[in-house]
């Protein structure tokens, strides 16, 4: 099939950025999104110029590298797909194809479709794990872990940090992001000790970072490949609140010190 | 050379890795943090041995060439992880993994080093654990087994088919909690371009910021290699598109041995190649064969019908009858080779790539049948969703095609027992050393090893070299360090400066084809001789007709794949090489001429029981072999058997 590709080009942070539109002739259906961006690129060099710049790595659709946003769509139309999952039969013969990087002022654009997502490592810094060092932790079946409590850990826990969710937010909230690790962590038995300082550690880095608020408008749900759902904000809120309570700066842990 | 591997052999294997941890001598911690320790990778070894070092109070910098360690991809492992737990009181034991993992990996693996990663492998579980991995659980809250290709008991623990991902998570988690507590310094989107030795020491690195271009040296008291293997030489492959052998290659050029490099893994249930444009390999859990069935029609005339139009009759559940007691968990090696075999006979199903069907069924409809569907989509469903949204097809109604790709590669850098390579102060941990599985690595054991040395065996073993060193002694100032870098700098401008007719991906397309084809799952002196001859002809031809365009500061993807590629075309020489030399079959390194009469492989252990450790002597020149002997005490030399 025939495509018409309408791609953001920016050279580099500084640089003002523009779409460009490249024809795409005998792409099949078979492709990945992401192959048929091979092919073009190949032309593109073919032709002296500079291929688009798109992270990717594992295309299986499990490291979280790939994503930018197709006709509006983060990660394109298939739901619960990523971009390197997604294939070129969805698409038709003659299709227009607006692509661009994620949009949001805590993604700074680094080059076409290649955004900076560092501000997602450092929320996890604040508290996105157990504080357990390496060492002779107790038999793993010595605390036993319901199967329902785990089995939602591990649909929190199944975030690819891709950033999809910021992209889709019209406040860009990374709160879907930072809520299935709280939700992840605290939904198990070993991550109770942290729990409600965890949450508010992870959110002040939130906002410090420059991730608007979560409004509750849900695009988030929908632009997820891996379906996080938002069920986690709520908890994720709830535990914030209790850390007010528990937690606040203003008297900091047990002023008893006991 | 000194190939001894350093590993007590005064006492019982039960009790070496104690013995050998309790004469290692320590670092006071009060010492620690007056080291340096670099890690370059950031997958299940890197992040984990960087966490764990980082906690124990050295000064880690840690590199990864994506934008986050999360990235690496360890993540993608779908299947599960190894350990003696025995949980399911099946008759598991440290020994039997120990077992297992010596006889499955064809016994080319040294014996010591398999007994400690089986001994710590229930560790890693209760690690994992209490840091937040949300394992597979039973109803009674107790965590869940499946069992894996290879072995006869349940000792893989897994969460969904996501284990990778959530082990990497874990590790990554405990990374971060270094980085925030100021122990480790993150270097992402920097890739390592060269390794720097001084007076036979490794001191450092040469990296090149990914987003500026920039290229610099770091100093350290040493240098962990944890950079992965090197499955992309075939171009296709599972692995993720940036998996590259420069780091290790480096490394090699700079002193290190490289061992046993034709000891690749092919991976037999992958989806089949769709079409020439095709830019990487997906592969399928091998836990899939716990319940799917693989098969192919009788007679050569059926392959174009629906498999739902192929009587039961007509079917020919290859494995099964060829190894009715591991049927189709039989280990990887063997299940590959007899999928090729069944499609070069003309009996391969689903589309034709240049004339043939190269593909055979893995078929659900029994377990369907047996277990209900809800419960194979518990299992398996995110599997057959993949599947689904790659091929178009749905598994719970089609049976899947699957064919053999390459996933893994068992040489790697060569160590002793304390994970060292022949440069002393470079170690080298995970996929990206040799020293665990031999010819052939058993599913759901890369997680192991790559959390094993991470985070049990590396923080015991580096101190011990860091011990016999003056601490913060390199000095980043000294000629190596600016020869190194200049060094770098010159190969970017000359690669920049060619400005040829071909891109990089297709040198990278055409080696790769060539490296399957003659180096693939069968090899033959005559193809292995030829490839041998071509390789140098690609190289050469790279060197003065590639282009690179763009500019060598800031962003340049194509610089960072021509930089890789031209290490693939150094290093595919001496792996063609390494499978030249070993002159008989085993495990993942099939030479045609060295089979049984009913076409299993024929090793000869009275020449070849040794691991090949290739010393550099320069591009093109013929590296030098040394042989490091492999004695079997406890798993007695046997021919495989799974049947």
């Amino acid at each position: 099939m025939k495509l018409t590709l309408q791609i953001w080009r920016q050279a580099d942070k500084n640089a003002k950025g523009a779409f460009e539109t490249y024809p795409l002739d005998g792409v099949s259906e078979h492709m990945s999104f992401l192959e048929m961006l091979d092919v073009l690129n190949e032309q593109l060099i073919g032709q002296g110029k500079e291929p688009v710049a798109f992270e990717h790595d594992c295309r299986e659709g499990i490291c979280g590298c790939c994503g930018f946003v197709i006709n509006g769509s983060p990660h394109g139309p298939m739901p619960k797909t990523t971009v390197c999952q997604l294939h070129m039969r969805v698409f038709k013969d003659g299709d227009t194809l607006t692509l661009e990087p994620w949009r949001a002022s805590a993604f700074p654009v680094l080059k076409d479709l290649v955004v900076d997502r560092s501000a997602l490592d450092r929320i996890i810094q604040k508290g996105g794990y157990i504080s357990v060092n390496t060492g002779n932790p107790q038999d793993a079946n010595a605390v036993l872990v319901s199967k329902d409590c785990s089995d939602k850990s591990m649909d929190a826990a199944a975030c690819i940090g891709c950033g999809a969710c910021v992209a889709a937010c019209p406040n860009a909230s990374a709160m879907l992001f930072t809520s299935a690790k709280i939700a992840h962590l605290g939904l198990l038995p070993q991550g109770q000790p942290e729990r409600h300082k965890r949450a508010q550690d992870m959110f002040e880095q939130h906002d410090a970072e420059g991730f608007g608020p979560c409004s509750q408008h849900g695009e988030c749900e929908a632009a997820c490949p891996k379906g996080i759902k938002m069920t986690n904000i709520a908890m994720a809120n709830g535990d914030y609140l209790f850390s007010q309570l528990i937690w606040s700066p203003r008297t900091g842990p047990s002023a008893d010190g006991g | 050379m000194d190939l001894s591997n350093k590993a007590p052999t005064d006492v019982d294997i039960r009790d070496s890795w104690e013995t050998h941890k309790f004469r290692m001598k320590l670092v006071n911690p009060a010492n620690r943090r007056k080291y340096n320790v670099i890690v370059v990778g950031s997958g299940l070894a890197g992040a984990s041995a960087a966490a764990t070092l980082g906690e124990h109070g050295y000064n880690v910098s840690c590199f990864a060439f994506q934008d986050s360690p999360r990235r690496a991809h360890s993540i993608a492992a779908q299947g599960g992880i190894n350990a003696a737990k025995n949980y399911q009181n099946d008759g598991d034991s440290v020994w039997r993994l120990f077992y297992d993992t010596v006889k499955g990996g064809d016994f080319r693996a040294r014996e010591a080093n398999v007994y400690r990663l089986a001994q710590v492998s229930v560790n890693i579980i209760d690690q994992a654990t209490a840091q937040g991995v949300p394992f597979a659980r039973e109803y009674g809250g107790t965590l869940a087994n499946r069992s894996f290709g290879g072995a006869q008991v349940s000792r893989t623990f897994y969460a969904r088919g996501q284990t990778g991902q959530q082990l990497l998570l874990g590790a990554y988690s405990a990374l971060e909690r270094q980085v925030n507590a100021g122990k480790v310094k993150m270097y992402s989107r920097t890739e390592m371009l060269d390794l720097v030795v001084e007076n036979g020491r490794a001191v450092g690195i040469v990296v090149r910021d990914l987003e500026t271009g920039a290229v610099t040296t770091h100093a350290a008291d040493a240098v962990v290699l944890a950079t992965g293997g090197y499955g992309n030489v075939f171009y296709l492959s599972t692995n993720a598109k940036g998996c590259n052998v420069t780091a290790t290659w480096r490394a090699h050029r700079r002193g290190a041995l490289f061992a046993n490099p034709c000891f690749t893994q092919i991976h037999p249930t992958c989806i089949p190649v769709a079409g020439s444009y095709q830019s990487k390999l997906t592969l399928m859990s091998e836990s899939l064969r716990n319940d799917g069935r693989v098969w192919v029609p009788k007679k050569a005339e059926d392959c174009g019908k629906a498999p739902d139009q192929i009587a039961e009759a007509d079917r020919d559940y290859y494995l099964e009858r060829k190894y009715p007691s591991f049927g189709n968990l039989c280990p990887r090696d063997i299940a590959s080779r007899a999928a090729k075999q069944v499609c070069d006979e003309g009996r391969g199903v689903g589309p034709k790539v240049e004339g043939v069907s190269r593909g055979v069924y893995l078929d659900f409809a029994d377990a369907i049948r047996r277990l209900g569907q809800k419960t194979v989509e518990e299992r398996y469903g995110n599997l057959f969703e993949m599947y689904e949204r790659i091929t178009g097809e749905d598994p719970y109604k089609v049976p899947m095609r699957m064919y053999p790709a390459v996933h893994y590669t068992m040489g790697g850098l060569w160590v002793d027992y304390n994970l060292q390579s022949s440069i002393p102060g470079c170690f080298v941990i995970g996929e990206a050393n040799f020293s665990d599985h031999g010819a052939n690595r058993l599913g759901a054991s890369a997680l192991m090893q790559g959390l094993a040395d991470g985070y049990f065996v590396l923080p015991f073993t580096l101190p011990n070299y860091l011990a016999g060193v003056k601490a913060g002694s390199v000095n980043a100032n000294s000629p190596a360090f600016k020869a190194a870098e200049t060094e770098a700098k010159a190969r970017i401008d000359k690669l920049m400066s060619i400005k040829g007719k071909r891109t990089v991906d297709s040198f990278h397309r055409e080696l790769g084809l060539l490296m399957w084809e003659k180096c693939g799952m069968a090899r033959t002196r005559e193809g292995l001789t030829e490839l041998l001859a071509r390789i140098p002809v690609i190289r050469e031809e790279f060197w003065s007709n590639v282009t690179v365009l763009g500019s060598p500061e800031g962003i340049n993807q194509s610089l960072e794949k021509a930089g890789r590629v031209a290490d693939f075309l150094e290093f595919a020489e001496t792996m063609a090489l390494d499978a030249l030399e070993r002159e008989e079959s085993c495990g993942g390194h099939f030479r045609e001429e060295h089979q049984t009469e009913d076409g299993e492989a024929l090793r000869h252990d009275d020449e070849f029981c040794y691991a090949a450790a290739w010393e550099f002597t320069g591009v093109g020149k013929r590296p030098i072999l040394h042989k490091e002997p492999l004695e079997f005490q406890h798993v007695h030399l046997a021919t495989r058997n799974y049947k």
